[in-house]
């Protein structure tokens, strides 16, 4: 009987607004946990690792293979943990993680560098954890330049000039896709805004239920559908504020390129700040106080992260996984910011991701509205 | 007459437990009723149903000539409920709190009517002032302002004294009274006797059953108590000898005087006859609405024993 009313959303919209600049803690959470889990996770994977544990099964028994080892621990990324005399160890350590790489360095190197043979070290990497890995292996590339600088005088002095003296083979074990750590920053921006959004918007209604205001606004004529747009439309500009925010530091701080993709970027981040905002508030109409809807928040941040493709590549995750991570907004938005951001792709090629976004903001945004209780009951 | 309220019939269990139990009830246009009994007896459930923030597992009637409950929405837009506990934003000032309000109810001449209620209220000079820094009495007046600010014709007030300065009482007392002077009907529930014997009729509820309806008077007139006091000094130190003599139901002590009451004036008057000497005085008074709910409340819940039995 009663129509939607403008005045209505405008009422709890500005109230939402102002009891939102008067609270302090809003206001760190607005700025302070982009900034800290950007510096946090971003430098926290961007550091360089050094001093990897490193196996190494030396079969030769001449002097350039020395030299070879003494320049990779020169080099600090490498720490020779353990030196093995089969294979088999070799490949045991590095299944069971307790080595990140492996070097091999055959029977006949030394010979073969002085018969001018261009002999192969193979260096198998556990590459799951690519950001890891990642400059150690570009350390790596560089070893055959110098590491037998010193070692190839006299007749032999030519052949560091001509051709490098040996070959450094890599094999990417158990993540041949081997992604940068470019994918982890804008990677942030899904799960940074997943998590103060969802959060925020957690405490909306339990925070009304628990002051008992909430009693108020029932008493009142004001709809469902009008406390909702209200009270979410000012966290859509704290969303843009904290995208705009990380997307800022991301290419200040970290230099993460900015290859195009513009269109799709922002339509996917509205798309996905509204669908966080409508969980959060779908989640504060189901807890029956602010600790449970904390908790609700945290059940969903976690699968959020680690099914998402935001710590682990979504393709090497098995298909159990694959499914749960599906179901995830969040997956679909580390697709479309990444394509955006890295590879420039624009809305066409991000049409599926952006669609299931949607989707997702729909389906929330609808269970929201009816969960929302008009009574007391 | 016209009745504001005409409801019968009404019902409200949570889960086995039935909170409002076929409770009817009529009030007056411009009435101010009290609605009392202990805790927990079903109070806050029924002014609830009658605002619409609970639906009635059954019931019917009108308020305020709309169809009772169908029309809930409708009878919402003209009722103005305050709560048991403060129910406003702390964190917004006087002013932004009436606000919120006015324009939730889409209230035309925004200003002008938070700016009168301010005026009203007195609270002009600390409009920008949270509400939350309000002492008790303040937070009562405020939110009093808020639940009228929509010119209601109803009025629902849940315990809205409770914690509150015998002045701070006082005027907000005579607020009400002067708004129901203007028409408003008025339902506030209480435990305070001497803010019963301000209402004009008094509704008491007792396990979810409505167990008395009347005036203070009819009330006390019918519940055919006979009260003695004895004064002297201290008189009443004699509670302990007179407590569960027969035909004694009540024995409550009064300063240094004591009040004895029964229904059974013979039996009563047997009772006391072996303290009716010096240094005593005894004299019949006219049973306190307090005695009168005690004792509503005590036979209502023997009989419920025994019907249980």
């Amino acid at each position: 009987m009663m129509g939607l009313s403008l005045s209505r959303i405008l009422a709890v919209l500005s109230k939402e607004f102002t009891q939102l600049v008067r609270d302090r803690l809003t206001y760190a959470m607005i700025i302070g946990i982009p900034i800290v889990q950007l510096l946090l996770f971003g430098y926290a994977i961007n550091t360089e690792p050094k001093h990897l544990p490193t196996a190494v099964l030396v079969q030769d028994q001449g002097d350039f293979s020395r030299s070879i080892l003494a320049s990779l621990k020169n080099s600090e990324y490498f720490d020779i943990v353990a030196s093995v005399a089969t294979p088999a160890e070799l490949n045991r350590l590095i299944e069971n993680g307790s080595v990140q790489f492996a070097i091999t360095i055959p029977g006949d190197f030394t010979r073969g560098v002085v018969r001018r043979e261009t002999p192969q070290i193979l260096v198998e990497a556990d590459a799951s954890d690519p950001a890891a890995t990642g400059p150690a292996l570009s350390a790596l590339a560089m070893l055959p330049q110098y590491a037998l600088r010193h070692d190839l005088k006299g007749p032999l002095a030519q052949q560091g000039i001509s051709k490098s003296p040996f070959e450094v083979v890599v094999q990417d074990r158990y993540n041949p896709e081997n992604q940068t750590s470019y994918n982890i920053v804008p990677g942030l921006v899904a799960t940074i805004l997943t998590m103060t959004l969802v959060m925020m918007t957690a405490l909306a209604m339990t925070r009304e239920v628990e002051r008992g205001t909430m009693e108020t606004l029932l008493a009142t004529p004001l709809r469902p559908i009008e406390v909702m747009v209200g009270k979410l439309t000012p966290f859509v500009l704290v969303g843009i504020v904290q995208a705009t925010l990380i997307l800022g530091l991301a290419r200040i701080m970290f230099g993460v390129p900015m290859a195009g993709g513009w269109a799709a970027l922002i339509l996917g981040l509205f798309l996905f700040i509204v669908g966080s905002l409508s969980l959060g508030f779908l989640v504060s109409t189901v807890a029956r106080n602010q600790l449970q809807a904390m908790q609700m928040s945290f059940f969903y941040f976690l699968p959020s992260i680690l099914l998402s493709g935001f710590l682990f590549p979504f393709r090497g995750m098995p298909q159990w996984a694959q499914w749960l991570g599906s179901l995830l907004p969040v997956t679909y938005m580390l697709r479309v910011v990444r394509g955006a951001m890295l590879k420039g792709v624009g809305i066409g090629e991000s049409i599926e991701s952006l669609a299931a976004l949607a989707l997702f903001m729909l389906i929330v945004a609808t269970l929201a509205i009816r969960a929302y209780r008009t009574t007391l009951d | 007459m016209t009745l504001a309220i005409d409801v019968s019939g009404l019902n409200k269990s949570f889960g086995d437990h039935r909170v409002v139990n076929d409770v009817a009830l009529q009030i007056e246009k411009g009435h101010i009723t009290g609605f009392l009994g202990p805790n927990g007896s079903g109070k806050t459930t029924t002014l609830r149903m009658l605002c619409g923030l609970l639906t009635p597992d059954s019931g019917r009637g009108t308020v305020l000539g709309l169809d009772f409950p169908s029309e809930a929405a409708a009878i919402k837009l003209q009722t103005g409920y305050m709560t048991q506990r403060f129910s406003l934003y702390e964190d917004l000032t006087i002013e932004e709190n009436l606000a919120f309000i006015a324009r939730v109810y889409s209230l035309d001449r925004l200003h002008e009517r938070v700016d009168e209620a301010l005026e009203k209220l007195g609270l002009q000079n600390r409009r920008k002032q949270l509400a939350g820094q309000l002492s008790g009495g303040w937070k009562q007046r405020l939110a009093l302002a808020a639940a009228t600010l929509h010119s209601p014709k109803l009025l629902l007030l849940d315990e809205p004294t409770a914690g509150v300065d015998p002045q701070a009482r006082r005027d907000f007392w005579d607020e009400i009274h002067a708004l129901s002077d203007t028409g408003i009907t008025v339902l506030v529930s209480t435990h305070y006797m001497d803010e019963a014997e301000r209402c004009h009729d008094i509704a008491y509820i007792f396990n979810g059953d409505l167990i008395a309806r009347g005036t203070a008077d009819e009330l006390i007139r019918q519940s055919s108590l006979v009260t003695y006091e004895a004064g002297g000094p201290r008189a009443d130190r004699l509670s302990r000898d007179l407590q569960g003599k027969p035909g004694i139901e009540m024995v409550s002590p009064f300063g240094p005087a004591l009040h004895v009451s029964g229904t059974d004036r013979r039996l009563l008057e047997k009772a006391i006859e072996p303290f009716r000497h010096e240094p005593w005085r005894w004299v019949e008074v006219e049973p306190s609405l307090e005695d009168v709910f005690i004792h509503l409340m005590r036979t209502q819940s023997a009989s419920g024993v025994s019907k249980a039995a």
